[in-house]
């Protein structure tokens, strides 16, 4: 096993291991929003980690890799942006866990609240 | 949009050629002659059809004091977001869930929205926030352990470091 064969399986490792932490994240937070947090940074380094993995691996693919890194790094955080905002704009509103409920959601002057969506959610 | 001075479409043309053809040779992975020029030919055309469409910088964004930030901020925004990824995998495994969850707002002092979106995708990056929305200067964050609802310790605590570097790339 050459060194490059080492460093691309560790970094896969690695990868994959993040990638199952943003699976755990997403089955154990409690509303949409943390969801979208554990799910957007664990599988954006996850992803990375993977894709530089297989560069390692296969040494003519380095460069292709690099490239998918940073449409990755591009992609994945718009995607979950647009995600958090059409959900806020549809009316299901974060979960505040704080007692101060009213300064805690800071969108509600670009978005006010509406009363019975907010009791269905 | 105004129109544009010759200049400044010199300067548009060239820096989307330079980086299509970054582009062009990282796909193509290789320096022989026949796929330089091919891939010269079509940089340049697609790039004199896109001068007005997909550019954001003249050509002062190729000065070596301006790539030398970029480099850097590639350097801060990685260690930013390897401490994401280890603050979300320490809040998901310990058994307790410990998470304040809740939307705060602050202003920006960038002005393009390039730069704008540059700062808001790596906010979502980093250690728990997530951009909510962009409306002119102001950013909307959900925070996944909220500090301060105050705008500007939220700012010094969230945003600060990437856009020391980035009012000197844009």
């Amino acid at each position: 096993m050459s060194i490059m064969e080492i460093i691309g399986g560790i970094l896969i490792i690695i990868g994959s291991i993040f990638l199952f932490l943003g699976a755990l994240g997403i089955y154990r937070m409690p509303d949409i929003y943390n969801r979208l947090q554990a799910g957007t940074k664990a599988t954006t380094l996850g992803a990375m980690s993977l894709i530089l993995g297989v560069g390692f691996l296969e040494p003519s693919w380095i460069l292709k890799s690099l490239v998918l890194i940073i449409f990755i790094a591009f992609s994945n955080p718009i995607s979950s942006h647009a995600l958090a905002r059409a959900t806020y704009r549809r009316g299901h509103y974060p979960l505040i866990l704080s007692d101060d409920k009213e300064n805690m959601d800071a969108y509600q002057e670009v978005v006010p609240h509406e009363k019975e969506k907010e009791e269905k959610v | 949009m105004q129109a544009l001075t010759l200049n400044q479409k010199l300067g548009r043309f060239i820096v989307n050629w330079v980086f299509l053809m970054l582009l062009w040779i990282m796909f193509t992975s290789t320096f022989a002659a026949q796929e330089l020029i091919v891939g010269g030919l079509l940089t340049m055309i697609i790039s004199l059809l896109s001068i007005r469409l997909f550019t954001c910088c003249d050509l002062s964004l190729l000065s070596p004091v301006k790539i030398f930030w970029m480099v850097y901020y590639f350097g801060v925004f990685l260690v930013a977001l390897i401490q994401a990824n280890l603050d979300v995998a320490r809040r998901v495994i310990s058994p307790s869930l410990p998470i304040n969850p809740g939307v705060v707002k602050f202003k920006t002092k960038l002005k393009t929205n390039y730069s704008k979106m540059v700062l808001a995708n790596s906010i979502t990056l980093t250690p728990g926030t997530l951009t909510i929305d962009v409306i002119d200067d102001t950013f909307y964050i959900h925070w996944i352990d909220v500090k301060t609802t105050d705008p500007e310790k939220a700012f010094t605590e969230i945003a600060e470091s990437f856009e020391k570097v980035l009012l000197k790339i844009f």
